[in-house]
């Protein structure tokens, strides 16, 4: 019998508004504990949660991008269960209502396109961190966290591979980073991922028992993860065992799930809509300026690049990767450099020396005009191909102009024919063996003079120019 | 002069305050000697802030001796009920829970009664949280109603009313989520103002029941009651269900013509669970309008009778949210035997609240419950929108609705505290108007034979306070007797 995974989604996204989602508190990570913190996200008496209008604005955006039906009237509801990370001891969050709701989005595996449909997304408040590192039997909790603003996006079981898992939480990243409502770094905990996990006889349309795996710090994790649980699911199923519900842990290291808390009794959170707050009602007009804010969406931007530059399907793919990479190249070409030579030395030559670095492209000391310029005098024939792979190195460093640093080091490239043809004759002159070989059909040697050339030049050679002057002297 | 100015209005405190007539920190030292007179037989004060008072009261003066323009309460002394947040003294909620809490901010209505210059004179005492209608459910001490020292205040905001009656203070805030306000203002022969949900700000206000409760003041005059509200209503950024209005003038809006308004008598407010003397008194009162042109209407309010359940439905429900916050982690009690966080949780809760708080929270907690939730919750929300359908229906026909404010006047200690349901009925007619979000007010209308005060209520559209008002003013004016003062020295 051949088994099927079914995969749903669940993504915690911490949307990057200046402010908690119901006070004004500071949302950056790395405070002291307990700093950014104020009666309402303490949960202090009395205190009054008042809603962010741009946590509600990017949710909206977010829903959009996600094809997503906008609610024209959803609610707050409170979630309550008791927790010491949980200030109020409900949490507000949207239950029957969502803000976004019946979204889809395209992803792409091993050149298949498949659509996994976007149940909900729904705002909801982030809860405080809980330490157990004080000693003396103590814990402490960070209320910093609590409340930052988390919008919550649940798939449909629409993934059947943890490639598939894989390639949508990509596609989300790209595409929340595109709107620049997250820093999306899993780290940090501002992009949390849960899978949904259940696996079934293939053709049967009954789900099985799912298990969820929670707390994995990576992509890559997470599709280990799935893998590993796929596999340990379709062991247990063969050997005759059954599929406990349950919420499981990743182990790194060991490369395993385990179990991290039985499902008991289904959680009574007892939900009811939140009285202190009033219905988020988004009207047309609203929903309307937020679309005409958003910029071009990866999959728009990929078709235009391919239409507007030429570009191959993979080139536009890779250089709209990220938003930063894909307005980077467009500077170049917009600087008047050759759009396929652009994105040519974009994804070979720059890239090459950020993955070097580890650095974002936003740092990268070159400009776009700087690196433009250098393609002109490619172009121009002012400098070899060659030696411009040692200039953007230098420009890399330093940041200077192509011109500066070709100057600098009396790179200019020589294309002067008496000058060459001086160097030819000199190389031809000191290699009569070599010069024979040729002569007698062994063509092969005309590599073996170019480098002798270029060697004696220092790489400055125009190669075209030492091409044809070295055949004609050959031929003589 | 020697005249008292305790038993003087809040009006008469702020002109005089403001002329010059007299030094604010004079009419303080006046109530604060007024408090060691009678407040160890009434009770009402949970915290004095002699200190405080003296020193805002000489900020005052300092004002007006720089020839700056006093605020519209210069002066005036007010008494907080112990669930508004104040960074002075404690903010108990008379519970044990509380008892030490200090609050890191001011509620927005504190901000503003000081913004206007009033004086803070302390707390006074309430059922803990806001559960109660007699004040026998505090657990700081016994507040007495003045009028008769063996009988109850009415609660929750018992001591507010209290005080007011004893001559303590000529205004206290107090908040409403069933009845409050009005209930002890009734009891204790004040006025009290219960404000459309969404006029004046819940920042800073100890929740009960969210979607119900509302501040508002107890005076022993409809003038004063219209100058507070006029100082504490308005939109709050803090709070997002405060109502975005026009700036108000309930003071300039006390006309004293009444002429083309309809007062309609709900026939389900009349019947034998009403006490016959206070049938009799709110009757009388009713006769002052119609006597001076008013046209009276009967009216039907048929959801009446599901108010109560309705609303120990919904306050019972949010009020065990409000309530999940006070577990010993962050402020407030943590029980010293706790030694696991299910320990910290269920010690502290059990001693840290007292029985009536915790059969609420469990009652709530019960219709929230799933499987529970469409037959109760549900089902009293939708019951909660036709109670609101009956008023709207209501006021097609008439433009406030007069009736009694509680079935009976003030009773004994103890008479009822040990029958929840009994005491539940003290609210049967103050109820409805929280539900239905509208504003009311209950103004004194009279004693019984055994010198219990009787009280009117009126009734009004959302955000007409200003008719409500107008109507309570007028009758204040042309009842045609004195209240007098309660018999405490
Ligand atoms: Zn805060």
């Amino acid at each position: 019998m051949e088994y099927e995974a079914v995969i749903g989604m669940e993504v915690h996204v911490e949307i990057n508004s200046r402010a908690k989602v119901f006070c004004g508190c500071a949302t950056n990570f790395n405070a002291p504990p307990n700093t950014n913190v104020c009666p309402i996200c303490l949960g202090m008496p009395g205190a009054l949660p008042v809603l962010n209008r741009d946590m509600v604005d990017k949710s909206i955006a977010v829903g959009l991008a996600l094809n997503c039906q906008i609610s024209r009237w959803s609610k707050m509801d409170r979630k309550n269960y008791f927790y010491p990370d949980l200030a109020k001891n409900y949490q507000i969050s949207q239950y029957d209502l969502p803000l976004c709701h019946d979204g889809r989005l395209e992803i792409e595996v091993d050149g298949e396109r498949r659509v996994v449909g976007i149940t909900r997304a729904h705002i909801e408040e982030d809860t405080a961190r809980n330490t157990h590192t004080l000693g003396g039997g103590q814990s402490g909790v960070d209320f910093n966290r609590c409340g930052l603003p988390l919008l919550e996006i649940v798939t449909e079981p629409d993934i059947r591979s943890a490639k598939e898992a894989y390639a949508y939480l990509t596609a989300l990243k790209q595409i929340l980073q595109y709107l620049d409502v997250s820093d999306c770094n899993m780290e940090e905990g501002s992009l949390r991922a849960e899978a949904n996990i259940s696996i079934r006889p293939k053709g049967e349309a009954a789900f099985g028992v799912k298990t969820e795996v929670k707390n994995v710090a990576s992509f890559s994790g997470t599709q280990k993860a799935i893998e590993f649980e796929i596999a340990r699911q379709e062991k247990v199923l063969r050997e005759g065992g059954v599929i406990e519900q349950e919420t499981r842990g990743w182990d790194a290291d060991r490369g395993v799930t385990f179990t991290q808390r039985k499902k008991e009794s289904a959680h009574d959170y007892r939900y009811f809509p939140e009285p202190d707050l009033t219905p988020v009602v988004v009207d047309e007009t609203w929903e309307q300026r937020i679309r005409e804010q958003m910029p071009e969406l990866p999959a728009a931007r990929r078709k235009r690049f391919e239409s507007q530059y030429g570009l191959s399907p993979y080139d536009a793919h890779v250089l709209t990767l990220s938003r930063s990479m894909a307005d980077y190249y467009e500077a170049v070409v917009a600087a008047k450099a050759d759009a396929k030579k652009a994105a040519n030395w974009v994804m070979v030559e720059l890239q090459a020396l950020l993955s070097g670095d580890k650095a974002a492209i936003e740092h990268c000391k070159i400009t776009p005009e700087n690196l433009a310029a250098l393609l002109q005098m490619i172009d121009g024939g002012a400098i070899s191909g060659k030696i411009a792979k040692d200039v953007v190195v230098a420009m890399y460093a330093t940041g200077d102009a192509p011109a500066t640093i070709v100057e600098k080091k009396g790179l200019t490239q020589i294309s002067d024919s008496s000058v060459i043809e001086d160097a030819v004759r000199q190389i031809l002159d000191g290699s009569p063996d070599q010069v024979t070989q040729y002569k007698a059909g062994k063509t092969k040697v005309f590599g073996f003079f170019v480098g002798q050339i270029m060697k004696a030049t220092r790489g400055k050679a125009n190669p075209a120019l030492v091409n044809d002057i070295l055949r004609r002297e050959l031929e003589k | 002069m020697t005249d008292a100015w305790h038993w003087k209005s809040a009006r008469e405190i702020r002109d005089a305050v403001s002329a010059g007539a007299v030094s604010a920190t004079q009419v303080v030292s006046d109530h604060l000697a007024r408090i060691d007179d009678v407040d160890g037989r009434v009770d009402a004060f949970t915290q004095v802030w002699r200190d405080m008072a003296l020193e805002m009261a000489g900020a005052v003066d300092a004002k007006i001796a720089r020839g700056e323009t006093p605020g519209p309460l210069a002066g005036v002394p007010v008494a907080l009920k112990e669930l508004f947040c104040t960074r002075e003294g404690k903010t108990s909620c008379a519970s044990k829970m509380l008892e030490n809490f200090e609050s890191p901010y001011d509620a927005t209505v504190v901000k503003k009664l000081a913004a206007a210059d009033a004086v803070f004179l302390g707390k006074v005492n309430m059922d803990e949280f806001a559960m109660g209608s007699s004040t026998e459910n505090s657990a700081i001490k016994t507040t007495k109603n003045p009028w008769n020292l063996n009988c109850v205040p009415g609660g929750s905001s018992g001591g507010s009313a209290a005080a007011v009656a004893a001559g303590e203070c000529p205004i206290s805030l107090g908040s409403d989520t069933g009845g409050s306000i009005r209930q002890p203002a009734c009891l204790c022969g004040c006025v009290g103002i219960k404000p459309t949900y969404g006029r004046v700000s819940r920042f800073g206000l100890v929740a009960f029941a969210s979607s119900l409760d509302q501040i508002g003041p107890l005076t022993r005059t409809v003038e004063d009651a219209a100058l507070t509200l006029d100082v504490i209503c308005g939109k709050d950024p803090m709070d997002a269900t405060s109502a975005d209005l026009p700036a108000t003038d309930f003071v300039g809006g006390l006309t004293g013509d009444i002429s083309g308004l309809r007062v309609g008598l709900p026939r389900e407010y009349f019947t034998e669970a009403l006490n016959a003397e206070m049938r009799e008194k709110v009757e009388r009162a009713i006769d002052v309008y119609r006597a001076n042109g008013a046209e009276i209407v009967d009216i039907s309010l048929p959801c009446s009778d599901y108010a109560i359940a309705v609303y120990y439905i919904i306050c019972t429900a949010e009020a065990s949210a409000n309530l999940a916050r006070f577990d010993g982690v962050r402020y407030g009690f943590r029980h010293p035997d706790a030694k696991t966080m299910q320990e910290m949780y269920v010690l502290s809760k059990s001693a840290g609240f007292g029985p009536e708080v915790q059969r609420r929270i469990m009652l709530g907690t019960y219709v929230l419950s799933s499987g529970y939730y469409d037959a109760y919750y549900l089902k009293a929300q939708k019951a909660r929108a036709l109670i609101k359908k009956d008023f709207d229906a209501a006021f097609e026909k008439c433009d406030v609705i007069a009736g009694p404010t509680s079935p009976t006047p003030s009773f004994a200690f103890g008479a009822k505290s040990d029958d929840p349901l009994e005491m539940y009925l003290s609210d049967i007619y103050t109820i409805s108007v929280n539900l239905a979000t509208l504003p009311g007010m209950s103004l004194p209308c009279g004693l019984t034979d055994a010198g219990l005060p009787a009280g009117l209520q009126l009734i009004a559209r959302p955000f007409d306070e200003a008719t409500l008002l107008n109507a309570a003013h007028f009758y204040e004016k042309n009842r045609g007797f004195d209240m007098g003062r309660p018999p405490i020295a």
